[in-house]
C-alpha cells in the first residue's frame, strides 16, 4: 500500500463501467458539411458542446477507419453522458452512431439528405434537449484511482520541459501506474533521438520490437517519403528553439522523461485506439501536434490529460480537461492564466521532482473531482482530426 | 540549497548547461548545479544568454558530439570556447 492507493475521485460511472469526470452532451458531425446542423443544435440547446471539424468526406482505407476510430472514440468517451449524431447521409451516420451505442449511452442520429437542414437541426434539438435533463439529473459517486485514465503529451517544448514539467508528468506515473490507472502517451516523431531508449522501456522484447517497427515505419513512409530539405524546421519547432532546444536528439530526450524512472509501456496503440491489454501504460502512435495528438487520446479513452509546456502551449480540448505544468519561470511570469500546476520552484532547486509530482497528482484528483482547468476556463477546445493522406 | 542557481546540468557527462534565469549577462559568475546529485561549480558566462538556452562547459571544436542527459543530442558545427551559447548556430542534430 502506498499512500496514494486509498485515493478516490467524485466521477460519472458509465453504462459500460468506466468512469468520467465530466458530463457533456455532445453533438457530432460525421462530416465537415454537417459542422452548420451540428453549431444549430447546440445553439438551440444550452449545455451542449458541437464538434464541429474538417473532413469525414471521400475518405477511403486505413485513413476512412481512423475517422470512424475517432469518431466513434470520442462519442464512446466516458466523460461523454450521451451524443446526438447528424451526418449529410445515413449509411456512415448509423455506422459511427452504432459505435458509440456499443458502450451502452444514448445516441441519436440524424441525415440531413431528403430533410434538408431545418427539419434535421429541429428533430435533432429535440432530442439533445431530452439528453440534456437526463445528463444533469446524474450524479458524480466516489470512484477509485484506479478507474482514472491519464494521457499525457508536450507542448511548445524548451529545456525547461526536460529538466522540469516533464519529469513532473514522469513521476506522477512512477506513483500513480502502480496502483492500477491507465495511461497514454505517444507523439511518434518527438521520440525521434531517444528511439533506443525508448524502445528499452517496453515491457519486454516484443513489446519493444513491435514499437521499434511502427517508429521506422513512420520514418520511412512519412518523414522520408515527404521530407523536402530536412525536418529541422519542423522539428524542433520554432518556438522549441526560441525556448533552447537545438536538435531533435534534445527534444526527444526531455520528451520521454514523461514517462518517469520505472514505468514501463505494456502495448502499443494505432491512432485513436482504445486500450485492451488492461492497465498500464501504452504507447499510441500518434502525431506531435497539440490538438491532434490531445483529440486521439481522447478518443482512445483517456479522461484527463498532463500537458507539460515551456513556452507556453495553450491547447485545450472539448470533452478531456487538460492540465498544463510548466517549470519556465518566464511562461509563468508572462502567461500564468494557461497555468494550472506552477513547477518552477524545480530550476531554483526549491521543489523536488518528487514534491512536484504530488503536486499534480493533487491537481489530476481535483480536476477529476470537477474543478475546471485553465484550458476549459478559456475555452479552449481544439478538437483536431488527424488525416493520414488525400482524400479520393 | 541557500542560492538560487543560474545553470542546470542533467548528468556529470553532460558537456552543455541550461540556463534558468532570466537577462544572464555576460560575465556572471553562474552558481551551476547538476541535477543527478544537486552537485554545484561555478562557470562564467561569457555572453549573454536568454533563459533556456545552452552554455558550453569546456571548449569545443567542429565535429565535437554535445552531450546532455547523458546522450548525443548533436554535432558541433562551429568552434565554441568554454562558457559561450551552444544552439543553432553552432550545433546541429546529426540526422535530418
Amino acid at each position: 500500500m502506498s499512500k496514494y492507493s486509498n485515493m478516490t475521485f467524485m466521477g460519472y460511472r458509465r453504462e459500460n463501467g468506466r468512469v468520467g469526470v465530466r458530463n457533456h452532451v455532445i453533438i457530432l458531425p460525421v462530416d465537415d458539411i454537417s459542422n452548420a446542423a451540428v453549431e444549430a443544435v447546440a445553439n438551440n440547446v444550452k449545455g451542449t458542446l458541437a464538434l464541429p471539424h474538417a473532413y469525414g468526406r471521400l475518405q477511403f482505407g486505413e485513413d476512412l477507419e481512423l475517422h470512424f476510430r475517432t469518431m466513434i472514440g470520442t462519442g464512446a468517451n466516458p466523460n461523454v453522458h450521451s451524443v446526438v449524431v447528424i451526418g449529410i447521409e445515413p449509411g456512415w451516420t448509423k455506422r459511427i452512431a452504432d459505435g458509440i451505442r456499443e458502450t451502452g449511452k444514448e445516441v441519436a442520429e440524424f441525415s440531413i439528405e431528403q430533410k434538408g437542414d431545418f427539419e434535421t437541426i429541429r428533430a435533432a434539438s429535440w432530442a439533445a434537449k431530452d439528453f440534456v435533463h437526463k445528463a444533469t439529473e446524474v450524479q458524480r459517486e466516489e470512484c477509485s484511482i484506479k478507474e482514472l485514465w491519464v494521457s499525457t503529451k508536450c507542448g511548445e517544448s524548451d529545456t525547461t520541459t526536460g529538466l522540469g514539467s516533464c519529469p513532473t508528468v514522469g513521476n506522477m506515473y512512477d506513483k500513480l501506474l502502480p496502483e492500477g490507472i491507465t495511461g497514454f502517451f505517444g507523439e511518434t516523431s518527438e521520440i525521434t533521438g531517444a528511439e533506443h531508449i525508448c524502445q528499452q522501456r517496453a515491457i519486454n522484447d516484443e513489446v519493444g520490437e513491435r514499437w521499434y517497427k511502427m517508429w521506422k515505419a513512420y520514418q520511412d513512409d512519412v518523414i522520408f517519403a515527404h521530407q523536402t530539405v530536412d525536418l529541422s524546421d519542423s522539428q524542433p519547432t520554432k518556438g522549441n528553439i526560441e525556448g533552447g532546444l537545438t536538435t531533435i536528439e534534445e527534444k526527444a530526450l526531455g520528451n520521454l522523461e514523461k514517462i518517469g524512472r520505472t514505468s514501463q509501456y505494456i502495448d502499443i496503440l494505432e491512432p485513436a485506439e482504445q486500450p485492451k491489454s488492461g492497465d498500464g501504460l501504452y504507447f499510441m502512435d500518434s502525431s506531435s501536434a497539440a490538438a491532434e495528438c490531445v483529440t486521439l487520446m481522447a478518443a482512445g479513452g483517456a479522461v484527463v490529460h498532463t500537458f507539460p509546456t515551456g513556452q507556453g502551449n495553450v491547447v485545450g480540448n472539448p470533452i478531456v480537461p487538460v492540465i498544463k505544468i510548466t517549470a519556465n519561470p518566464r511562461t509563468v511570469r508572462t502567461m500564468s492564466e494557461h497555468v494550472d500546476v506552477d513547477v518552477s520552484g524545480i530550476l531554483r532547486r526549491e521543489m523536488t521532482i518528487d514534491q512536484a509530482g504530488d503536486e499534480l497528482i493533487d491537481m489530476i484528483r481535483r480536476t477529476a473531482n470537477g474543478r475546471h482547468t485553465a484550458a476549459e476556463a478559456l475555452g479552449h477546445r481544439e478538437f483536431s482530426m488527424t488525416k493520414l493522406y488525400r482524400s479520393a | 540549497m541557500s542560492n538560487i542557481p543560474h545553470l542546470l546540468v542533467h548528468e556529470h557527462d553532460d558537456n552543455v548547461g541550461v540556463v534558468v534565469v532570466e537577462g544572464l549577462t555576460a560575465g556572471t559568475e553562474m552558481f551551476c548545479c547538476v541535477t543527478h546529485d544537486n552537485s554545484t561549480f561555478t562557470l562564467k558566462a561569457e555572453e549573454d544568454v536568454p533563459i533556456g538556452h545552452k552554455i558550453a562547459l569546456q571548449d569545443f571544436s567542429t565535429g565535437d558530439t554535445a552531450i546532455k542527459y547523458g546522450e548525443d543530442i548533436g554535432k558541433i558545427i562551429a568552434d565554441i570556447p568554454k562558457g559561450h551559447h551552444v544552439h543553432t548556430h553552432n550545433c546541429k542534430t546529426k540526422r535530418w
